[in-house]
């Protein structure tokens, strides 16, 4: 068997099992909800009198800090709660698959609920004429963030049978990688710390990266940083779920 | 087919299983005894790959688990003792995806999941969710799934824990079926189940293998293995205990002890000299009614492999002697009743 037919049967079963239970649309419903709000009354979306999604996207870090763990908590908590693990673990796949295969599964759920705020697309279009460019760079980048926040929910998921706990650690961990970047706390910080060491540690932030991505710049670098939150966030969950069987 | 080498666990300074040998070959079922917490889950959890062996290796036909994972899991169908499952799935759900992670897929994976159905008589709660099953068909959904690719080494933790006597009767032909030709490791607390269904046995104790053979050969070690149990008539003026010293007395006779003398009956138990070979019932008969005992009853006891399971796996002492007690006193009961036929017949 392939690598990858084992990634693609693991992804199957967990976004089979997202859309199996209603809370996958009472997710989406929110997620879309919150959007909307988010965008049309604190971000002043006709206010500003621009035909741009700057006031979609700057919500997103926000947005996804709470939806993001949500989603990701039952990864591994779920199959510890049920012992599955000792299943899944003693089938003839490597770790990395099933742990890649969730992630994906989750990401694409994530996707979905991304995708079905087209309408706010259509919207600026009609109003206006945006760089839609610039659109798709936003909802690539916006993707890129959320497959972030998922990596490291699905390592706090690893971490605890109770999906709560894990939701609750993903969360705060969230929260730090946004607020070592957010302006009101890296002013706060200006004033006993010096200007390298805050530039230094606001490069962690997902906040220093988005930053460009609402503007309508992907750069390579902010594409790098996901991506190697990502990679680090998979990597520990198969060290934390090795370190469980031992 | 799988071949288990000095394997130890360790959980921090807890040892579980402790340097732990024996090998398993095709065509054979190996059942795996012991108290709860003795260290058969853990040993299995290592052969099938879960948990890593603190030392010590495990060959899984040819494959070591540790080095080569995936070929070696590859060829073994395990059971784990909670019989876990989706419970969001349905049953035919949870065996396609079994199925699929095992590399079937088309028309394969059609026939390997309608076949673990037929073995299983899953047929009937196919669509269900697993969930809402009782407990006897989750366990035999993860039961199939265990059998979906046809592996060669089949390890079922407690594979009849849980199911009502006709199941277990039909989980037990279909280990006794399959390991015509596949290598299995079972485990039970049953002991009837070691008699109907293994080859062989293994008594593990406290993370040590304290017993390996076969069922017969395990029963035959047991105290009372052999010991010739004489009933006779009460006579006037018998005493028992210059009966019993007498018994005590012949050729080939260790001890013998008194288990019942009442107005009735006298039940004694003669235990052999294990040094001697030959029978013992035969010379004990022809010298019980050559004495004119009044000689009702004589038989052999067989050995029980509760009796072997509780001398290896129990080391207190009191408790010991409070399981022979409760022995003989089974015993007496039993002779009163066939007492109690006879009167009503007669």
């Amino acid at each position: 068997m392939s690598a990858w037919s084992g990634v693609k049967t693991i992804a199957k079963r967990e976004l089979a099992a997202y859309f199996d239970a209603p809370i996958a649309y009472v997710f989406i419903v929110i997620f879309l909800l919150l959007a909307g709000f988010f965008t049309f009354t604190f971000g002043a979306f006709f206010e500003r009198g621009e035909a741009s999604l700057v006031s979609f996207f700057s919500w997103h870090p926000w947005l996804y800090l709470f939806l993001v763990p949500a989603v990701g908590m039952r990864l591994w908590a779920e199959e510890r709660r049920l012992g599955t693990m000792e299943l899944l673990m003693t089938m003839p796949i490597a770790p990395w698959q099933a742990i890649v295969g969730k992630f994906l599964a989750s990401w694409i759920f994530i996707g979905i609920a991304l995708l079905l705020t087209f309408p706010v697309v259509i919207t600026v279009n009609w109003l206006g004429n945006p760089d839609n460019g610039v659109i798709i760079a936003g909802y690539i980048g916006s993707l890129f963030m959320a497959g972030a926040y998922l990596a490291i929910a699905s390592m706090t998921s690893a971490l605890s049978r109770n999906q709560v706990v894990s939701f609750v650690l993903a969360v705060m961990i969230c929260l730090a990688l946004i607020m070592v970047g957010f302006n009101p706390v890296t002013s706060l910080m200006a004033r006993w710390a010096s200007p390298n060491f805050i530039e230094a540690i606001a490069a962690f932030s997902v906040m220093t990266h988005f930053d460009g991505v609402v503007k309508g710049v992907l750069e390579f670098k902010d594409v790098v940083y996901f991506a190697s939150v990502i990679g680090f966030g998979l990597f520990t969950t198969g060290v934390i779920i090795r370190s469980q069987r031992a | 087919m799988i071949e288990v080498n000095n394997l130890s666990k360790w959980f921090g300074p807890k040892q579980a299983v402790n340097q732990v040998s024996f090998a398993v070959q095709q065509g054979e079922v190996l059942g795996f005894l012991g108290p709860n917490g003795a260290g058969k889950s853990t040993t299995m959890r290592m052969i099938t790959g879960f948990l890593p062996p603190s030392s010590g290796s495990v060959k899984v036909c040819g494959f070591d688990i540790v080095t080569h994972p995936i070929p070696a899991k590859a060829k073994i169908g395990y059971l784990p003792e909670a019989a876990p499952s989706y419970a969001d799935m349905t049953v035919l759900a949870f065996l396609n995806f079994s199925a699929e992670l095992r590399g079937l897929s088309g028309t394969a994976k059609k026939n390997a999941v309608r076949h673990a159905v037929e073995l299983t008589f899953l047929d009937s709660v196919l669509g269900q969710d697993i969930e809402t099953l009782s407990k006897g068909y989750k366990h035999r959904t993860c039961l199939a799934q265990s059998l979906i690719h046809d592996p060669e080494v089949l390890i079922l933790d407690e594979p009849t824990d849980g199911l009502d006597p006709n199941q277990k009767h039909e989980v037990r032909q279909l280990i006794k079926r399959m390991g015509e030709t596949k290598t299995i490791i079972f485990s039970t607390h049953i002991l009837e189940e070691v008699e109907a269904v293994c080859d062989r046995a293994i008594i593990i104790d406290r993370g040590n293998i304290v017993a390996n053979g076969t069922p017969a050969e395990l029963k035959a070690s047991a105290e009372l293995a052999g010991s010739v149990l004489i009933s006779l008539r009460k006579q006037d003026g018998a005493d028992a205990n210059a009966i019993a010293q007498k018994l005590a007395a012949r050729p080939g006779v260790l001890r013998s002890e008194i288990i019942l003398a009442d107005g009735a009956r006298l039940v004694l138990r003669a235990l052999p000299d294990r040094k001697l070979q030959g029978s013992l019932s035969g010379p004990l008969a022809e010298w019980a009614v050559g004495e004119h005992l009044g000689l009702e009853d004589i038989r052999v006891e067989e050995g029980r492999l509760d009796d072997v399971f509780r001398a290896l796996t129990v080391t207190d002492a009191a408790s010991q002697q409070a399981k022979k007690q409760a022995h003989d006193d089974a015993l007496i009961q039993q002779a009163n009743q066939s007492q109690a036929t006879q009167g009503a017949r007669a």
